[in-house]
């Protein structure tokens, strides 16, 4: 067990640091720059049941200290997932993944899972009820904790992997929320999703984004996070996954320190390709420099 | 694709808006032109995509408009300062199809990537015409350095204040040429799919958020399926081309 390691849902990770969702394909773009089995794991393009082109474009726009997008849960499909992208995962990357899945129903989500659950390749369930950009699902689950519940319930039955719960930060209390999900029998919690934002341009005088809106990441949302973090861990007894602009070691430690047993990487992958590698080299360092003999230790010491 | 620090040799306006940058560094991952580079700058949290205008030994040579914040901060930038860049992103042009005269059409801040291209495809042994096409006189850039590849070149002005009246497709009917490369805007684009003959390819700019592929953000739909513009682009052939509505 090294200095970096850390528990999740009773897997050991190597280091707390996971790629997230929709920042990271299915890992391939990566392999040509890096060897990503130094990763804890990472978390894989959002799932769906059916083939998805998303949204029109622009999908992108940039915000001070960050982005803002609304890609619209692009994604083969499923099926293609497994019978495509898991089996060229396996010939570069050696550690249990993370599944991250979609829907627009909860019989969607429950299909969804049921498939992945049957990959052996697949660590964790990661299931998002957050996304701000498609209409009719996503989000939807998310901001009401009745059918929060109700996914992580229906999902649970379904698999026996880890179910980590994936939560948006657009409700007025996240925390009951995370609360129905623990309580539903979510194995972990994974927080924030993005925040609901947009942009104007102001020659044309429209939205920048052809979806009008699309979800603010990156440095611009790390206090925000952290604070929603501080407050679901305080919560809830699960695991929690912190994320939400985090982008040197420094901001792994203090959401650790808030209470997360590991992190997501996410915006700040689009800036630099290598900032996970980055920063796992560098967490040794700023540990010493803070006085951390061992990572696992951290979580949640500043309660 | 490489990430690396470049240092600036040269960064000096060409036109009122448009920008040479020189630069010295690893240009290695730089396999074909029509690919591009992703720059970082300060204070901006997304990297700016730039195509490869030329690129001699470690030299790399980038044409840039300025349009917006970011390639504005970037136009101040002075020799020797350091740039982070990921470079070889994106397709190219593939110069298999081109036959013995191919015509390279650019229009305005699309020229840049297609002098890459010429320079290639004359190094190949073809003989190249390029359509350069500007809004007015004060805009036009690099001619000379396209007829110094050893290229053919028109030029056209929307008002008619130098070469050809009109738009760079107004130049076509009468030219005689085996294939074509096109680069500019989307308008542009369109009307050059519907008047150029022979095997076609078609360079593409969108919003970005990475560059490399990771995020999805600048797909486009094709007939050959789903395609990431940063990385099974920005060129797409005619035959695969389906225009937004």
């Amino acid at each position: 067990m090294g200095r970096l390691s850390v528990s999740l849902c009773g897997t050991e990770l190597d280091n707390p640091v996971i790629p997230a969702s929709g920042t990271f394909g299915y890992g391939y773009e990566f392999t040509e720059l890096y060897d990503i089995n130094l990763l804890g794991t990472f978390s894989f393009k959002g799932t769906t049941l059916a083939p998805r082109f998303g949204n029109d474009t622009p999908r992108i726009a940039e915000a001070p200290a960050g982005m803002l997008n609304a890609v619209g849960l692009q994604n083969p499909g499923v099926e293609a997932v497994i019978a495509e992208e898991l089996p060229k995962l396996k010939s570069c990357f050696h550690k249990p993944v993370m599944a991250n899945v979609s829907g627009f129903s909860l019989d969607e989500y429950v299909t969804v899972c049921e498939k992945l659950d049957a990959q052996p390749q697949v660590g964790w369930l990661e299931v998002n009820i957050s996304c701000p950009n498609v209409h009719g699902g996503g989000m939807s689950f998310g901001t009401d904790p009745a059918q929060a519940a109700a996914v992580t319930r229906a999902v649970k039955a379904v698999t026996a992997k880890p179910v980590i719960m994936k939560l948006t930060p657009n409700v007025t209390d996240i925390v009951s929320v995370a609360k129905a999900c623990e309580e539903a029998g979510a194995d972990g919690i994974s927080l924030i999703n993005t925040l609901l934002a947009m942009r104007i341009d102001l020659k044309t005088r429209r939205p920048v984004l052809a979806n009008t809106t699309g979800g603010l990441s990156g440095p611009a949302v790390f206090p925000l996070a952290l604070r929603m973090v501080w407050q679901v861990s305080r919560a809830v007894s699960v695991p929690v996954i912190g994320l939400g602009g985090i982008s040197s070691a420094e901001d792994v430690i203090e959401m650790m320190l808030a209470g997360a047993s590991a992190v997501e990487i996410g915006a700040a992958n689009l800036r630099d390709p290598f900032i996970c590698k980055k920063i796992i080299e560098e967490l040794p360092a700023v540990m010493d420099r803070y006085g951390i003999e061992n990572l696992r230790d951290i979580t949640g010491g500043a309660h | 694709m490489k990430q690396s620090d470049f240092t600036i040799l040269e960064n000096i306006g060409l036109t009122e808006n448009i920008f040479r940058l020189r630069l010295e560094g690893d240009t290695s991952a730089i396999a074909r032109p029509g690919q591009f580079v992703n720059i970082l700058l300060a204070d901006r949290f997304l990297r700016r995509p730039l195509s490869v205008c030329d690129r001699e030994g470690d030299i790399l040579t980038l044409i840039y408009k300025v349009v917006g914040g970011g390639t504005k901060q970037l136009s101040t930038l002075p020799a020797g300062r350091k740039l982070n860049l990921l470079t070889g992103l994106g397709n190219g042009y593939d110069l298999e199809t081109a036959g013995t005269h191919p015509l390279v059409i650019g229009g305005g801040a699309g020229i840049p990537p297609l002098f890459f291209l010429t320079r290639e495809l004359i190094a190949a042994g073809c003989r190249v015409t390029a359509v350069l096409g500007f809004n007015t006189k004060d805009e036009i850039f690099y001619p000379d350095e396209f007829r110094a590849l050893g290229a053919q070149v028109i030029v056209t002005t929307a008002d008619g204040s130098c070469g050809t009246k009109g738009f760079v497709t107004d130049a076509l009917p009468g030219l005689d040429y085996t294939s074509y490369y096109a680069c500019g805007p989307e308008p542009m684009l369109k009307a050059v799919y519907r008047c150029a003959k022979g095997p076609g390819q078609f360079s593409f700019e969108k919003r970005m958020g990475c560059g490399f592929g990771a995020c999805m953000g600048c797909s486009c739909r094709t007939i050959t399926g789903y395609k990431r513009i940063c990385r099974e682009g920005p060129v797409l052939r005619k035959e695969e081309i389906l225009w937004d509505a």
